[in-house]
């Protein structure tokens, strides 16, 4: 039992974290191509890999498991993200951004319910959006390039109110 | 010509160079059979098991040449078994009785042991070329022998085997003495590489043409050794990971200008792309170029060094090109005949991929393109239309469209009519392999069409047996056919029992062939071993357990003078 359950644990899938995508049911070889054609239209995302396929010799197919695997180490920079007043944190994977905008607008999306301001207001709501990087200071996010600040940034924290002001105002 | 005294006929068949021609000449009359057998020097032999190696060498005493495929063409894709067979030592051990002039051996797909290789290397004093593909079974161990014992080795070249690795001393096992190495691949090692041995080797080797190292060898080594062979011209470069800010980088940038005969690039197994700027000098004067092997080089690195290689004739490489870097292709390669693109993720469809944009371009651009080999994710059938116009001369069509069954995703009509019009505007193609929706109605038109297709490689396809009889029944040309994953049946086995003969071999899996099927099949067709392999070990007991009725996991059925194999494994049943 424990050794399936480390198996699910490292296999790979393109679902979202935490969810369990549907395995792709593999080709009967008895039904027709109508069937198997609808079949192949409703692939979810995550995909059980059917034997011999790809046809890639296993030379091939070794070097895109080990790349893939070392891309999962070094790509998907997830870090924590606290409110205060949220009675529990999220994670974000900052490698999913593209930039500061896309950021805050994810993290407007997230936080919303816990009545974070708009992606340009949250100065006049009095919330500030900081993170603490490798040194281990806590920093206004949006002052240094996005390339630097996803490599130095270990976690984010929405801070309100007082705290906030000092560090909201932008130069 | 049965005027002519033999010295003269035979003289006449040193111009027949071709096996097929031989192999005709000799059905004339016995005269020319007796001349023909005793000149042959080179003798391929497609499958192992289709003939016993002590029949052939009594036929041709004189080879100094001997080609062998073992398994077939799916067991690269892990369809079949790990010890099925395909076994080189009875070919290596008759070779050692009968033909001791031996002096090349190419073997593919074939299971190859250290004693195999210790035999060989004692065995033929002249022994000059081994070229192992795809092979399995021996380690370093093997190759110290080889290296040992073959004084005069011209050649040798391991491709993409499985070799165990009991360490780097098999370098130093070539004696100082040997000095005449031409061509030595060893990129598919895994283990450790000697570096000094390498050099020092390199170095007492002033023919060597051919170099392709492993990707243990490091650009510190690769350095030492460009420093003494600037004639290089097929060079596999090696890891070829090196930080820009270091002299080993400057050395390497200013060791590629000195080669001037440079001409087939590959390796890269770890290169980053400022590693790659180093061989710019060379990429002007390149014909072969290989970066399928480099994931960290991405779509623009790619295109930069492409813009380059105005002679390529043939480039392989990885989707991360994406359709703009096979646009640059198309503009820049005007000389380009094969082309191969790899995927860089089969986990799902990636951001950088090619699709049909990509293929549209690289047919427009290059009109001398006859063999491709494709993965992407979609294609249509308006594109495939476009390039079987644009190019009417390929020979190799293999086209991998990597969601299986997936359709046009324009029309959401099955890709039928594009491969119809490769078919059919490609007169002379030989290779073909299909992928994407199919239905029976591809079969009528490759079947219609393809008179010189020689192998055909199908995966879920099809709609009925009315698909395979399609193309058992047209095709005359046809060697090899390889079905996994398809609807057909016994109706569609049975039909054309006879091509069967004319073929080299057929391999179903997944499909709906019944055990009675094949035991028809075999009964009707005394000369075509139908094996069966079972890896279900529930239904070991074939005999008296499986109804006829029972589908079939694996088929392989090919023609053969030799009978049933007697090195089975127990997975294999032969009807």
């Amino acid at each position: 039992m424990e050794d399936l359950d480390n198996l699910k644990a490292t296999e790979l899938t393109l679902g979202l974290p935490g969810t369990d995508a549907p395995e792709k049911p593999s080709p009967a070889s008895t039904t027709g191509a109508n069937k198997r054609a609808n079949e192949e239209c409703c692939l979810p995302v995550a995909k059980k890999q059917v034997v011999g396929w790809p046809p890639l010799r296993s030379y091939r197919m070794n070097s895109i498991r080990i790349r893939k695997m070392d891309a999962e180490d070094n790509t998907g920079i997830y870090v924590k993200v606290g409110m205060d007043g949220a009675p529990y944190l999220r994670k974000v994977d900052l490698r999913v951004y593209t930039g500061y905008k896309e950021l805050m607008e994810a993290l407007n999306d997230m936080f919303k319910c816990f009545s974070l301001g708009g992606a340009e207001g949250h100065e006049e709501s009095g919330y500030a959006i900081t993170y603490e990087d490798k040194d281990g200071d806590w920093m206004l996010v949006g002052d240094v390039p996005w390339e630097m600040f996803i490599s130095s940034c270990k976690r984010m924290r929405i801070m309100k109110g007082s705290e906030a002001r000092g560090l909201s105002s932008s130069t | 010509m049965t005027y002519f005294p033999e010295e003269v006929v035979e003289h006449i068949f040193d111009f027949v160079g071709s096996h097929r021609d031989r192999n005709t000449v000799s059905t004339v009359c016995k005269a020319w059979y007796q001349v023909e057998r005793l000149s042959r020097r080179t003798v391929f032999v497609g499958n192992c098991y289709a003939i016993g190696p002590e029949r052939v060498m009594a036929r041709f005493p004189g080879i100094n040449s001997l080609s062998v495929k073992g398994k077939p063409h799916f067991a690269d894709f892990n369809l079949v078994p790990y010890d099925w067979g395909g076994f080189a030592l009875p070919w290596i051990v008759a070779a050692a009785r009968l033909c001791p002039g031996l002096e090349e051996l190419r073997l593919k797909r074939m299971v190859v042991t250290d004693d195999g290789l210790e035999l060989l290397a004692r065995s033929f004093p002249n022994f000059k070329s081994l070229v192992l593909i795809s092979c399995e079974g021996f380690s370093t161990d093997g190759l110290a022998a080889i290296a040992t014992y073959c004084r005069g080795l011209r050649e040798l070249d391991l491709q993409e085997n499985e070799v165990e690795d009991h360490g780097c001393q098999w370098l130093s096992f070539f004696p100082d003495s040997c000095t005449s190495l031409v061509s030595l691949n060893f990129g598919c090692l895994k283990g450790e590489v000697n570096g000094g041995a390498l050099e020092r080797l390199v170095a007492r080797c002033p023919n060597l043409r051919s170099l392709k190292l492993s990707p243990a060898v490091s650009v510190e080594s690769l350095n030492k050794i460009l420093a003494r062979a600037s004639h290089l011209v097929d060079l596999g470069t090696g890891s070829f990971a090196v930080d820009h800010r270091t002299d080993v980088y400057h050395t390497l940038m200013n060791s590629f200008p000195k080669f001037k005969s440079l001409r087939n690039l590959s390796g890269f197994w770890d290169a980053s792309p400022c590693c790659l700027r180093a061989v710019y000098p060379v990429c002007t004067s390149l014909t072969v170029l290989n970066l399928s092997y480099a994931p960290a080089i991405q779509g623009d690195d790619l295109i930069k060094i492409i813009c380059l290689c105005f002679k390529l004739q043939k480039l392989w490489v990885l989707d991360s090109i994406g359709d703009k870097g096979l646009a640059v292709v198309a503009s820049t390669c005007k000389e380009l005949q094969e082309l191969r693109v790899f995927p860089c993720d089969i986990y799902g469809a990636g951001t950088t991929s090619v699709t049909e944009e990509g293929l549209l371009a690289v047919s427009s651009g290059c009109p001398k393109l006859n063999s491709l080999l494709y993965f992407c994710y979609q294609m249509t059938n308006a594109a495939l239309i476009t390039v079987a116009k644009n190019c009417p001369h390929f020979t190799r069509f293999r086209l991998c469209i990597l969601d299986p069954g997936k359709p046009d995703p324009v029309t959401n009509q099955p890709l039928d009519e594009g491969f119809g019009a490769i078919v059919r505007s490609c007169k002379n193609i030989r290779r073909l392999s299909l992928s994407g929706r199919l239905t029976d109605q591809v079969f009528l038109y490759i079947g219609m069409y393809a008179e010189r297709l020689e192998m055909l490689s199908i995966a879920f396809a099809g709609d009925s047996d009315k698909g395979m009889i399609y193309v058992l029944n047209g095709c005359k040309n046809l060697r090899k056919l390889e079905i996994r994953d398809c609807p057909f049946g016994d109706i569609a086995l049975l039909k054309n029992v006879a091509k069967y003969e004319t073929m080299r071999s057929l391999w179903m899996s997944s499909c709906d062939v019944t055990l009675g099927g094949c035991k028809a099949l075999a009964a009707k067709m005394p000369r075509l071993n139908v094996e069966i392999i079972n890896e279900n070990e529930e239904t070991y007991e074939f005999e008296e357990n499986l109804s006829d009725r029972h589908k079939l996991e694996k088929i392989y059925v090919y023609r053969t003078v030799a009978g049933p194999r007697n090195d089975a494994p127990d997975f294999v049943w032969t009807l």
